[in-house]
Formats: structure tokens, sequence, C-alpha cells
């Protein structure tokens, strides 16, 4: 692109910035800061220093010049002058990043209230420095896998590592999104107000810091995206440093011999891949039947042969862990199971050290709910599809959202933050529900899991109600030129859909890089595209993203289907 | 939930669609009539075997049992999952029946053709098979198999042949029975272990009840297990003399210094043994051989999968052939005993252990078979595959330790045998040739070691010097 434009007249630096103004695509940015970059022409720097590119990362460059022309389109989103402010968010994680963004280039005045650090529990206890951990786990077991190594022909003598080095790098991660995320918003102008928010009415919440009294602000319309903390089921007693959350444990304070980790799903088995890594043995202790309950049976019974049965790793299912001491006085961990039906007890374990990876529970603490006539249900704020809150009496409270963990519909960041963006959207005047089958969930452990949609037995259980045929098609890793050159040849890919009209109702995925191949299968669901026009699209060669194009090639769907469907789905 | 199993079961196989783009893709099962056991033929009690996925496949790991043991199965059910050097596959029964015995557990590899697991016609006929799969130790286990139960009645009586050193090195160890002093272990009633100690005693067929854990609080760590299935080899090695260096350093782990640790019963049979052996009047003769021709001839025919030790055991055979008196042993003290073959023993060392699979009629064999037989037996002796045949019934042993760099060394001599010959490194040495020149040549050491009351000094200079003349010329080697 740059080339094209470096060669042409200021005619095309003209029509590039009419596109910019007339559009509101996410290409325009781009087109300045090419022009710049190639240090061109005169017109071009002085069209970029207009447009206040020149020192600004591109998504905020991007929202500025967007503001601009949705703020002169639009009359419905300017404020009464009673209101402080159109949108007060209360939290800071990446739902409220995502919902303030949105909000901003809609034209909307938005204070975002954080009574802890922005970035939630995503940036600075979760996602974001788990990944740095993983990635050195990642390549740790690189270093380690001797055949693996050999079969490449490579040679790496013992790999060792520091703990402290490891752990800098996740702390300096967070600590880097977590500027980002800051500076994203103070640049388009979002007010970061530092307290904990609470709601007063319907339109109005205060944000106080403990000793003094607050301040009150107004607001036409109300985020609650407080998020969720760790879930310590009674009877366990963490003291942070033997007996500790993820939140601890993304800290990698100590490395020890044998952890118990109480719960395996995403979580517990992400931290079973960095311990195991870092020479941990581990062992799972699961209170339903099955390991990694929440996954597709197949995938998880296949990533169960990959993940867990080759490594250090011994697990206990069907089991509660009633009670869980620290180590002290020169004791280990003491952990009492107990069957999960009977409750009779099973067995004791001393170990190093335990994680606790039972869920997360929502967190909702002074945050006022009883001054709407909301009561919380296990913790969440129930909402309706909207993400509207609904009071003690099943009613509606007007001008109120809940969303991410807070509201418990589907505990993932990114999910979250397209809440968010949905209720920015419905109050600047536009209906929009989130399809969250169409948001993609993954696991990072090596190699990755991640799936959008139903699981197959999900699949069949709508399939059975509503009357229809499922079919499932599944290609393999094996089969796949790319993941061979790299020799990671164990995957999977499984699709779930339906033959009579090619819709795509699930798709799952385990196997390299599946994190990064599942949005092919999301957008797919998200935008309604049916098999037989998605099996037409083609795929660099070799490339992982071939494991998908097979896999939609082996869907069978009925002859009799026309490839004419591009109606969006919603719900 | 019935439901749902199903679902589950028809896992990790490509779809039909798939299968069916690959026509090298079959799908089927081997099931046959067991011959082996010539009682059971009339039981119908079928065996099921590891199919042929691809053309290309020579073993197959198992992925996942559908059916359990004891499922009814009829015709066309899926039973297990296999994994071909391909893909994974579902395979089916071609017989109605009861799923008997599983006799490679999921995760396990099977060479195609060898027996997965029994098919009894009625459910009578279970228990049968139960007891027919566990007399077939052979398969029994994922990756490294229990060793074959012969071996403790090789210990228990202890023979005077050679086959002590293999038996005893495939034996695992039973050490001291203390209790875990673990706190928490309720008086030994509860083992404290580690998830890998776990693992491993598994794999290694150690018993856990027995060990002493040496990690935290007393806990059995993986180190514990490993030093516990290295201890009875370590035994071993200190017997024969041989291989020690390469074994000292892996045995010393997780012994604890200061510390009297009783002989278990297998040791004191080693120990009886050693004893025995100084009954024996031995003596050794030295030889140094110019190793180059044979060097150039192994580089010639070593892209036909001759091996080293082929060529070796094959020169000693002819060399043996010369002189029957070395090929000779004395069971009385009394008489010469002239074998009737030439069946060369070499020993090997495997993790932590020895064993000494035997090239059977080196001398008639062709170099090319003596090497496949030699690979074969090889990995037979990883897999704990060796049959008794296989590895007692050596004349003659070879021991060469050349690899490590060893230039020369010393070995008992097996009880039962008359002479045992220890195969030093050959290296690039100095030498004056007859015309005054100085030159470089390859040599090596080797040093026979032979009961005297059979084999004079004069027969061992003699063998040795037509062996230098085999290895020095070896164009007799591949006939």
């Amino acid at each position: 692109m740059s080339l094209s434009i470096a060669s042409t007249s200021s005619s095309s630096i003209i029509k590039s910035s009419h596109f910019n103004e007339s559009s509101s695509s996410s290409l325009s940015p781009s087109k300045p800061l090419n022009l710049r970059f190639c240090g061109l022409r005169r017109e071009a720097f002085g069209f970029t220093s207009l447009k206040q590119c020149s020192n600004r990362i591109s998504l905020s460059s991007r929202f500025h010049s967007k503001t601009k022309i949705s703020a002169s389109l639009s009359d419905n989103g300017t404020t009464p002058k009673s209101f402080d402010y159109d949108l007060v968010i209360i939290g800071a994680g990446v739902g409220g990043h995502g919902a303030a963004l949105h909000a901003v280039e809609k034209g909307l005045k938005t204070a975002i209230i954080e009574g802890d650090v922005v970035g939630g529990t995503c940036v600075n206890r979760g996602c974001v420095p788990s990944k740095a951990l993983l990635a050195v786990s990642g390549r740790m077991r690189e270093l380690q896998s001797e055949h693996h190594l050999k079969a490449l022909g490579l040679q790496v003598s013992a790999a060792g590592y520091d703990r402290q080095g490891v752990a800098d790098h996740a702390n300096n991660l967070a600590s880097k999104i977590r500027s980002n995320l800051t500076n994203s918003m103070k640049a388009l102008g979002v007010d970061i107000l530092t307290g904990v928010g609470t709601i007063l009415g319907p339109q109005k919440v205060k944000y106080w810091k403990a000793g003094s009294p607050g301040t009150t602000i107004t607001a036409k319309d109300i985020i609650i995206a407080t998020g969720s903390v760790p879930f310590v089921p009674k009877g366990i007693e963490v003291d942070g440093k033997t007996v500790i959350t993820s939140d601890h444990a993304l800290k990698l304070e100590f490395v020890p011999d044998w952890i118990v980790i109480v719960g395996s799903g995403y979580i517990g088995l992400e931290f079973s891949d960095v311990y195991t890594a870092l020479g941990s043995e581990v062992t799972f202790v699961e209170a339903l039947d099955q390991l990694m309950p929440g996954f597709d049976p197949e995938i998880s019974k296949l990533a169960q042969r990959v993940l867990i049965n080759p490594r250090k790793i011994d697990y206990h299912t069907g089991v509660f862990a009633s009670k869980i001491t620290p180590a002290k006085n020169g004791k280990p961990v003491t952990i009492e199971l107990i069957d999960a039906k009977t409750k009779e007890p099973k067995d004791t374990l001393e170990v190093d050290a335990a994680l606790i990876a039972t869920g997360r529970a929502p967190f909702t603490k002074d945050l006022g709910l009883e001054n709407i006539n909301v009561v919380t249900q296990r913790g969440f704020v129930p909402v309706d599809e909207r993400m509207r809150v609904i009071d003690a009496d099943g009613k509606l409270v007007p001008h109120i959202y809940c969303i991410g963990d807070a509201n418990g519909k589907m505990m993932l960041a990114h999910a979250a933050s397209a809440q968010g963006i949905s209720v920015v959207e419905q109050v600047t005047g536009r209906d929009h529900v989130v399809n969250h089958l169409s948001i993609p969930a993954a696991c990072f452990t090596h190699p990755e899991i991640s799936m959008v949609g139903l699981t197959e037995p999900q699949a069949r259980e709508k399939a059975e109600k509503e009357g229809f045929e499922i079919s499932v098609a599944k290609t393999s890793f094996k089969a796949n030129t790319k993941a061979l050159a790299e020799n990671e040849g164990e995957g999977l890919a499984k699709l779930i859909y339906r033959p009579d009209n090619g819709e795509i109702l699930g798709v799952h995925i385990f196997g390299l890089h599946a994190a990064d191949l599942i949005h092919e299968a999301s957008n797919a669901i998200a935008l309604g595209t049916r098999i037989q026009d998605i099996k037409f699209a083609v795929h660099a060669h070799p490339t992982l993203s071939e494991v998908l194009d097979e896999l939609f090639k082996a869907a069978k769907v009925g002859a009799l289907v026309s490839s004419s469907v591009h109606e969006p789905v919603a719900a | 939930m019935a439901t749902n199993l199903l679902n589950l079961s028809s896992s990790f196989t490509p779809s039909t669609q798939s299968l069916r783009r690959n026509p090298n893709f079959t799908q089927f099962i081997s099931i046959s009539v067991s011959k082996t056991n010539k009682s059971l033929i009339q039981s119908k009690i079928r065996e099921i075997f590891m199919p042929a996925l691809s053309s290309t496949m020579t073993e197959g790991k198992i992925v996942s049992w559908v059916k359990s043991e004891g499922d009814k199965l009829s015709k066309g059910e899926s039973v297990v999952v296999v994994e071909s050097d391909k893909a994974d596959m579902d395979v089916e029964t071609f017989y109605d029946g009861y799923l008997a015995a599983i006799m490679v557990e999921e995760g396990g590899v099977a060479a195609v053709g060898s027996a997965i697991a029994l098919l009894a016609e009625s459910e009578d006929e279970i228990s049968e098979a139960k007891a027919k799969a566990a007399n077939s130790s052979a398969f029994s286990s994922p990756s490294p198999s229990p060793p074959p139960e012969v071996v403790t009645e090789a210990v228990a009586t202890p023979s005077p042949d050679p086959t002590l050193i293999a038996t005893a090195a495939a034996a695992v160890a039973k050490p001291v029975a203390v209790a875990s002093t673990h706190p928490a272990s309720e008086g030994g009633k509860r083992v404290v272990a580690s998830p890998y100690a776990k693992k491993l005693a598994k794999e290694l067929n150690v018993d856990l009840n027995t060990l002493v854990g040496s990690g935290p609080m007393g806990r059995i760590v993986a180190k514990d297990v490993e030093a516990a299935a290295a201890s009875a080899s370590s035994a071993v090695v200190s017997e024969s003399g041989k291989a020690s260096s390469g074994q000292v350093v892996s045995g010393s782990p997780g012994i604890e210094l200061g510390s009297v640790v009783p002989f278990t019963t297998m040791q004191n049979a080693v120990s009886r043994n050693m004893v025995e052996s100084l009954n024996v009047p031995t003596f050794r003769v030295g030889y140094t051989i110019t190793t180059d021709a044979l060097d150039a001839l192994y580089k010639k025919i070593k892209s036909k999968g001759v091996t080293m030790t082929a060529l070796l055991a094959k020169a000693t055979a002819l060399a043996l052939v010369k002189h029957p008196v070395v090929n000779s042993c004395c069971r009385d003290g009394k008489s010469f005993t002239y074998n009737s073959s030439i069946n060369i023993a070499v020993a090997v060392a495997m993790d932590g252990g020895l064993i000494t699979p035997v090239l059977q009629d080196a001398d008639k064999v062709d170099i090319y078979s003596l090497s496949r037989k030699w690979k074969e037996l090889v990995d037979k002796a990883r897999a704990k595959q060796l049959q008794p045949h296989e590895y007692t019934t050596g004349t003659f042993t070879l021991s060469n330790l050349g690899m490590f760099g060893v230039d020369r060394f010393d070995a008992i001599l097996p009880p039962g045998t008359g002479a045992i010959m220890a195969v030093g490194s050959s290296q690039p040495t100095v030498v004056a040739t007859k015309d005054g020149r100085i030159g470089m040549k390859s040599q090596m050491q080797v040093n026979v070691t032979a009961d005297h009351r059979i084999i004079y000094g004069a027969d061992l200079a003699a063998f040795l010097q037509t062996l230098a003349q085999i290895i020095e010329d070896p164009k007799d080697l591949t006939f």
C-alpha cells in the first residue's frame, strides 16, 4: 500500500483524506502512518500532523479521527447538560476498557472508575502475566524435549532457568500492558477516576477512598464492570505462600517440588503446564469425574493424553478438597480429600504447595447494589441478554448495565469487552445483542486448546430438542505440512455442523497455535458464514490454517443447500 | 450418559470421509485362534492382533480401549483406537465375544501382528483367557515391560552358566523392606510418593511399599524409585567385573551413605556365584591387533546393515573353529566338554544392567544374517523380551568396552564357560614397520580370561594369533 501511494501525485492523498472523513473504516489511520513512514512528500507530513497521528499509537489515532465524525453525525448522542458524563464505567479491566474506547468512538463523554490498578484481572493477575509464564514454559519444553530436538537435528545442552528472571518477565509484561491500556484511555480523553465506585441511584455514582467521603458524579448510563476474584471454597486456608491462588502463582515466588492444583479447568491446566515445565510435579484434584470438564469430551480426552499422562502429573477425580492447611512448623501442606458424592474421607495428601484454581467469584463488594434494589444471584449481578441489570422484582433497572465476570455469562476478558461494546451500541441508539456462541475461548497449554460454539454433547442435545441432524468432521494435525515441519503433528480439529444447511455449531481445536486458529471459525459463526461458502476460501500453503481448510472441506453439506446464506446469526 | 460415552468412544479417528481420501488406510482387525498353547485351541480364545493400518506401519500405539475387560463385543463394533504412523483409527472386531483380557494398556506400543488383547467366545472362558494373558507377560505394559518371570527361578537355583549375568540384569530390585517413615503414612499403611515417582514405579515395576523415601518428610521421590531399580543391576556390575566404569555412576544416586543395606535374595545368589568363580583357576593372555583392514571392511559394508559387533563375533567364531579347545568348558574338574556349536555371547550394557544375548552358530551364519540377528537380539533385550535360549547358550563370551575409550581391561570368567575375551578400543597408534618406517595404524588390545584346567597358555596364544590374522585380513568374514 505504501508503495502505490508513494508513487502517485497528491491527488491520491486527497483521496485518502476523503476516505478518512467519509468512512469509519479502521483502515484509515494506516494510510497517513504509511505516508509518514515513507517520508516522501511535504503534503504528506502536513497531512499526518494535522491528523495528530504523528506520535500516537494507531489505536488512539483511529478513535480520535472517528470521534469528530460520529459526533457531527449523530444528534442523539449529545448529553443533556445535567449529567457530568454520558457514560460511567465502574472497573477498568478489559471489559471496561473495551467499553470506554467504543464509547469515545461513539462520541460519549466517558469516565472510568478504578479502585485498584487499571487493567483488572486479565492484565495484572490473569491472562497477561500467565502468557508470559507460558511463553517460558513452552520454550523450556522444547529445549528439554531431547527426542524432539534430535528429530530436528538440533543439539542443546541442559536447559535451565532463573526463577526471578521468569517472574520478572511476567511482571514486566503486566506493567507494560497496563501502561498501554492507561495511555490509550488517557489519550482518548477518558477520565480515569481513582477510587471505589458505589452506585447511589440509577444515574448517580460515588467514587471514594477509605477515610474520605468521596465525590459524587452523575451519568446518563452506568456500566458495572467490576470483574471477579479467585474463588476459594470453604475449608481452604490461603496463606499466599504455600496455599495460593492464581493471583500469587503468577508472581512465581517459588517453584515447589510437588504442587496440588485444585481444579482442572483453564487456569489449573495452564498452571500445570508452567509448573511441570519448570520441574515441579503436579497432582490435580478435580471434583467432577473427568479432568478438564469444560471442554468437548473428545478434546479433553486427547488433551489428557498429551498434556497430562506423559507429564509428571497424577490426579484424583470425583473428590473435593475439603480442608487445606498451609505448611507451617515444618509440616507440609495438608489436603484432605472427600468423595464428591458420598462426602466420605478418601485420602490425605501432603505436598509442598497447593494452587486453588476452582474458578472465579464475581466481585461486587461496595458496589451499592442495594441502592438500586438489585440482589446478586450466587454473587453475580443478574442481567438480561442485553446486559441490562435486573432488580429483585425482576424488572429492568434503567440506565444500568453489567458486563464481564460480574454478570457471569461468560467469564472471559474478550467476552467482557464484547459485552461492553454491545452496551455502548445500545446506549447510542443501535440495538445489539452479543452472540456468545461466536466468542472463542482458548487455553494456552503446549499445545493449545481452543473452541467456539457448542461442544458435541451440547450440540446433540440442541439437535434433539429442535429436531435437526448434526454431523461431525475432524482433521488431524498429522496431515498438515506446517505442523509436521515443526514436528508438532499431535492435534485434532473438530467441526460440529448441520448437514442440512451448513451452519457451523461448534469448532474445537487441540494442537499447535490452536488459539490463533480458532478465529476463522468464530468469525464464520459471528458473520453467519456457512460451510458451503467458507470451504471455497483460500488458505496460504503451507500454513496451520489449512487444518481448518481441510476441516471445512471434510464437512458434507446437503446438495440442495444454496450457498447464498449470508444473513448474520443473532442470538 | 450412555450416549455421551458413545460419543466419547468414537474419539480421535478421522471421519469416514477423510479415511476414504487416503486409499492406504485400511481398517481391520486381525484375529486368529491361538496356537501357542495347544490345550487352548478348542476353547475359542482368540488373540486380537495389532493391525497394520497403513502400508508403512510397523508398530502401533494403543490410544484408548473403547471397550473394557469383560465387555461383550459384537461383530463390527469398535474395540480399540490405534495410532499408526499416519493417523488414529478405530479398530473393529470381526467376531462376537467378550473382551477377556487387555494385554497392551493405553499408551502402550505393540508391533504389527502381536497380540494386544484376548477375545473369549463365552463368558466362561474369560477367566481362562485372563490366566493366559497373565502368562504372556511380554506385552503386558506400556514402555519397559516387567522382566520375564524366569528371572526368579534362575536366581533361586544358581546354575553354573553365564545366564546369571543376564538374568540378574533383568531382575528388578527388591531392596530392604522398611516401612515408609513418612509421618502421615500412618505407620506405613499409606505410601506417600510424588506423582512422577508413582509413574516411574509403575514403569520400572518397583513396589513403592518397600521403599524408603528421601524426599521432604520422607516422601518417595523419583530418584528413590530409580535407585531401587538400579540397585539390582549395580550388584550385577560388580559381579561381572565388566562395564563397571559406565555403571557405577548411574548406580550411585540414591544410595544412603553410611548405611548398611543387606543383600536381597538375588544379590545373595550373585554373591555365591562370584565366590564360586574363585574355584576356577583362571589366567589371562593379551594381544594387540591391527584393525585398519577390519575398519575398512566395516566402512564398506556398514550400509548393508553390518555392525562391528557382528564382525568381531564372526572373526572370533572363525578363530574358534580352528581352536576347539578354547570353545570347550570344564564341568566336573575331570574332563573337557567340547561344545558342538560355536555360540558367541556378547555382553550388552543396558540401563543400569547387563545382558548377554547369544549369536548362535556364529561360525556358520553369514555376516549379514548375523548382523540382522544381532539387531533383533538387541531390540528384544531392550524390550526385555529375550527368551532364555537367547541368552543362556553362549559357549564363548565377548565383552567390548571400546566404545567408552577403554584400551584394556580384564573380565571375570562366567562359570560354565571356558573363556571370555575383553575387547578394548581401536586407537590410532604410531608403529614401526618391518621396512624401518614409522606409520600410523589403528590397533586394539584384546585380553582373554580362560580356565587353565582345560585351556593352556599356548592354546590361547595360538587362538589369538589366528584371530589377529583373521582380523588383519578380514576377507573371510564376508565369505
